[in-house]
């Protein structure tokens, strides 16, 4: 019964949001399949992306919400491979060989920014997100067409200024998935995309383990104590705000060559709610968060998405209402998943403190010195 | 040489070039040939417009709340107030004073149980309230569907039910204030009645903040177990300053709305409060700290920036350039504040 409790406990986030995709589902009208098959495909695309927050999650630096940095130079990536009209896998990986050194240095910059911001390093990264789109959309509208000439009259904006709102990815789309597509009965596997995504989670478990892996895991614990062990504190934090900017970088290319069309100055936004919440439902709380976090959250996660917009509509007979439902759903998930934790740790404080207190009274009363 | 440096210091770079930029605007206005007078008078409208939301987030930041990103509830009670009011079919001072009374019910409610909530996870309520304040929005983007509202001008003309986007103010109490003692000095139309309304409130805040209430407020802000150890309730003091902020979000969004013209539901009041924010920062605010002063010259640097900028800059370059800059200059403002050590001890 205590386990139960517990485990209901631990849990709290995703049991309520698979109920409520339980429920959804048959008010959705959606056949299993056609569910399972949107599931894989959406699996494909999504879940690197969600690795990308592991780290500093683990690091003791919140969900970082400062990834659509990374997104961010994916998109630049694929901006020059579409401008170059370099097509299929090759397109890809010009975009990843452009975006990689700028998410280097976008992660480095957003490293020292959050490392001046201890304790509130979530909403400075979230902020942080909407002072690049500024500075995205300089580059994008401003000097690209300008000092960086554009080749491709697709990629230009009608009136000849800078990058289109809306990129056609057709020259690279799906230079990743169709490689190599396996037909399982009515469900097509990319089979490579779902090896890079194991080659992540491969290297997520070495990662861990390394001496570098364990200070962050150290520093997540206890800043002060790691600091008086001997570890460069700050210099872990950057690390892991890099990585985590590059594998976002790569998530997001993932992400788009299977989507096939980019809104260029807003996808990566997306990119950064999306995976907030994922790792959230998937039951990671903003210092613990696993792979198995990650797996469970983006299937839970689509699910959501597939499922209750749909509901909503067919119960209030509205296609608005079902619209604003997924909006409502994505913001609540984390919301609620951040209220939870905080809420879970200051009930943890609460007792700690309560114990304490009993335990000086009772010595108090055995006449000891309080 | 040493007193400029500290002054500079304290008062921060970002301030300084922000200012300076704004008086660059002003001296290239009439050159670029851009009518002073007129720019003049939006600077001023806009101020009114936004001055009291800037000023709702006063007692949260001296409570230890943080910046209230989740301003947007507090837009909602006055979203509530002010579209139950139309539905009644009230219109003039009467209509708007019936939507402030509604604000102050809704606010009450909504800031009482969104300031319990923010106790129960403290050390995370910036991030915390910028996403209950999204849900909040989007939650009730699905009332505005569904509420039984059915008057023929605020309602979608086709299916006859649910809010129209934008719902014009005109016939009700739209430029009330504005019209109220309206003035011209050599051309710039002075919003007399905004900037009193404005100033009633700035002033309530004010008053408050001196009541043995808002002293209590700021000493919890300030050093919380120094508070509670001189018989303080930490706890209810920052929902007393949560319910204050909400109620005044509300009241802010209408004195927007009754100058703008319009009433704008759904998605409108997502990103209201990250503007509110960076104004009050820009003003010389930080995390911890925030004065009257520095809302009323942080509201009137902000959005004399956003009402220049487009004004200048459109006559000499392109038109989204100044989009480019309202986004850095709002969210690099935060940051900046965000990240700088500050002086008082947490």
């Amino acid at each position: 019964m205590r386990n139960v409790k517990s485990f209901v406990a631990d849990n709290i986030v995703t049991l309520i949001f698979l109920t409520i995709t339980i429920i959804a589902i048959p008010f959705s009208g959606l056949s299993g399949s056609y569910i399972i098959s949107n599931l894989i495909d959406r699996f494909a695309r999504s879940s690197f992306l969600v690795f990308a927050l592991i780290l500093p999650i683990m690091a003791g630096m919140g969900i970082n919400f400062a990834m659509v940095l990374g997104a961010t130079a994916g998109q630049i990536g694929l901006i020059f491979a579409v401008d170059h009209n370099i097509m299929g896998t090759e397109g890809l990986i010009l975009a990843t060989l452009v975006g990689i050194p700028l998410s280097v240095g976008l992660g480095w910059f957003s490293g020292q920014v959050l490392n001046r911001a201890r304790g509130r390093e979530m909403v400075t990264g979230f902020i942080l997100g909407y002072f690049m789109d500024g500075i995205y959309q300089f580059f994008g509208l401003y000097i690209m067409g300008w000092l960086i000439p554009i080749r491709t009259a697709q990629v230009m904006q009608i009136d000849g200024g800078g990058v289109r709102n809306t990129l056609a990815l057709e020259s690279v789309r799906g230079g990743l998935d169709k490689i190599v597509s396996l037909k399982v009965g009515p469900f097509s596997i990319p089979v490579v995309t779902f090896a890079v995504i194991a080659v992540l989670c491969l290297f997520i478990i070495w990662f861990r383990r390394t001496k570098l892996g364990q200070d962050m895991r150290a520093i997540g614990q206890e800043q002060g104590i790691s600091h008086a062990a001997g570890i460069n504190v700050d210099r872990t934090r950057i690390l892991a705000i890099v990585i985590s900017t590059v594998l976002a970088c790569i998530g997001q290319i993932i992400y788009l060559q299977n989507l096939g069309n980019m809104f260029t100055y807003t996808s990566q936004r997306q990119a950064g709610y999306y995976a907030a919440a994922a790792i959230l439902v998937g039951g990671a709380t903003v210092s613990k968060a696993s792979i198995k976090n990650v797996f469970i959250g983006v299937f839970l996660v689509h699910a959501l998405y597939i499922t209750t917009p749909l509901a909503g509509k067919a119960l209030f007979k509205s296609a608005m209402v079902g619209q604003y439902m997924s909006d409502f759903i994505n913001y609540g998930i984390i919301a609620s998943a951040l209220v939870l934790h905080a809420w879970k740790n200051k009930r943890a404080a609460d007792l700690a403190r309560a114990g304490l207190r009993m335990s000086a009274e009772a010595q108090a009363a055995a006449g000891g010195v309080a | 040489m040493s007193s400029i440096k500290t002054f500079i210091a304290d008062f921060g770079w970002p301030r300084i070039i922000i200012a300076l930029f704004l008086l660059s605007l002003f001296v290239a206005a009439p050159i670029v040939g851009v009518d002073l007078g007129a720019s003049i008078g939006d600077v001023l409208n806009r101020f009114g417009q936004n001055a009291i939301m800037v000023l709702a987030l006063v007692p949260m930041v001296q409570s230890g709340c943080g910046l209230n990103f989740g301003l947007p509830i507090g837009i909602l009670a006055g979203l509530l107030g002010s579209t139950i009011t139309m539905q009644l079919g009230l219109t003039g001072l009467t209509g708007l004073l019936v939507a402030i009374l509604i604000t102050i019910v809704f606010g009450v409610i909504f800031g009482y149980l969104y300031g319990k909530l923010l106790n129960n996870v403290k050390g995370e309520e910036m991030t915390i309230a910028m996403y209950v304040g999204f849900s909040a929005v989007m939650l009730f983007s699905i009332l505005w569907l569904v509420l039984p509202f059915n008057k023929a001008d605020l309602v979608m003309g086709y299916a006859g039910e649910g809010l129209r986007r934008s719902i014009a103010l005109e016939d009700y109490w739209g430029k009330l204030l504005n019209n109220f003692g309206q003035f011209s000095i050599g051309g710039t139309p002075i919003p007399t009645g905004l900037l009193l309304f404005v100033g009633l409130c700035v002033f309530f805040v004010y008053v408050f903040m001196r009541t043995r209430t808002g002293t209590a407020m700021t000493a919890v802000g300030s050093n919380p177990d120094f508070a509670r150890a001189s018989g303080v309730s930490v706890e209810r003091m920052r929902t007393v300053s949560t319910v204050v902020s909400t109620v005044l979000g509300g009241i802010g969004i209408l004195a927007y709305q009754q100058s703008f013209g319009w009433v704008q539901v759904y998605d409108a009041p997502l990103f209201m409060a990250f503007p509110a924010v960076s104004a009050l920062l820009i003003g010389g605010a930080s995390v911890t700290k925030a004065s009257m002063v520095n809302v009323v010259l942080g509201t009137f640097l902000f959005q004399g920036i956003l009402t220049m900028t487009p004004s200048v800059i459109n006559n000499v370059l392109k038109n989204e350039l100044s989009e480019v800059i309202r986004i850095i200059v709002t969210n690099g403002m935060i940051i900046y504040a965000l990240t700088r050590k500050t002086k008082v001890a947490k």
